[in-house]
């Protein structure tokens, strides 16, 4: 007993090194999001395609993915093949088309094909805010009654797809009723 | 030299000029300024992990610059304002982590490991001193004294 308890120290060490051992490989720019199990902010703005239509949160219908992009940002354009083979597949994609000049965003979709379903125009980020956004692309997955059920922070590719989309969009489309 | 010592002087100035970051901003007075900088300072920029909102240059810290000031035109209160970045970006925008029960550890648990180690001291210290008030207890048995004797008596009989 009084052994044990002379190698309480080094327990206690042990305890506290693996614990920061592991902390040194956690990924700091992953930011758990405030807004899992929350629903969609409430917004009205307007449709990127026709400026005149305002689109409200009741019309990103889901299951779906929620996909933040703009035209400046490198990384959107790189994932942006991965969500045209998506939405081929039959995966229902919103967009919000963030702190982006309308005109060359609508340019953007002529050139590289349009996955989206709706895109919803967000030139002063006032969405991107309260969604939490802090850099494009992000991508949030919604479920039928548009609640925020899991977001990812990056571009998708076939791997993120594969291993952290998929089977959570899977669920969410038999959960439907 | 002159020239030379002209043209540094140009070039210095120059340094810092796309560093800080600048925006303008028409505060009502001298308090509302005050808490727009020390709000700014408190809070950290989600995208720039070691910088306070203040010092970022990240377009999303000027849009939240931004926010912050709206929010202090609109007389809301630095609790308020604190919560509306929490509620879209998570605890992670304080640099003064909240103590809930996911924390607990973080905030309690130094003070717990000075509590143990002061503790063991303690025992360590009382224990010694109890040794040293009453030597008697550490004074030998009879067969102990018995048994040191015989091995003494041995050493002495065939010294190496």
């Amino acid at each position: 007993m009084k052994r044990l308890i002379l190698l309480l120290p080094l327990l206690l060490f042990l305890g506290i090194a693996l614990f920061l051992y592991r902390g040194l490989f956690l990924n700091p720019q992953e930011l758990p999001s405030a807004l899992i199990d929350k629903p969609l902010p409430a917004f009205s703005l307007p449709d990127l395609k026709d400026g005149q239509r305002l689109i409200s949160e009741k019309d990103l219908k889901g299951p779906a993915l929620v996909n933040v992009w703009a035209t400046w940002c490198p990384t959107c354009k790189a994932e942006h093949q991965m969500l045209n083979r998506l939405a081929k597949a039959g995966v229902v994609i919103h967009g919000v088309n963030y702190k982006d000049d309308g005109a060359a965003a609508r340019q953007w979709l002529q050139d590289y094909l349009d996955p989206y379903q709706v895109n919803v125009a967000d030139p002063q980020g006032s969405l991107g805010i309260n969604l939490g956004v802090y850099g494009a692309p992000e991508t949030f997955l919604i479920d039928a009654q548009g609640i925020i059920r899991h977001k990812y922070v990056g571009a998708i590719d076939e791997k993120v797809w594969r291993e952290e989309l998929a089977p959570r969009y899977q669920a969410l489309l038999e959960e439907k009723p | 030299m002159k020239r030379l010592l002209i043209a540094c002087l140009l070039g210095l100035s120059l340094v810092g000029m796309n560093r800080a970051a600048i925006d303008t901003y028409q505060f009502k007075d001298e308090a509302e300024r005050e808490r727009f900088r020390s709000l700014t300072a408190e809070l950290r920029c989600p995208k720039c992990q070691n910088q306070n909102i203040a010092d970022s240059n990240a377009p999303i810290a000027t849009d939240l610059r931004r926010e912050i000031f709206r929010m202090l035109e609109e007389d809301k209160s630095n609790a308020e304002i604190v919560d509306f970045l929490v509620l879209r970006y998570g605890d992670f925008v304080l640099y003064k982590p909240p103590v809930d029960t996911r924390t607990y550890l973080l905030w309690y648990g130094p003070f717990a490991l000075l509590g143990l180690g002061a503790l063991g001291l303690v025992v360590l210290v009382l224990r010694r001193r109890k040794v040293e008030n009453n030597p008697a207890q550490v004074a030998l048995s009879a067969s102990e004294n018995q048994r040191l004797q015989t091995l003494l008596q041995q050493n002495s009989q065939d010294p190496k």
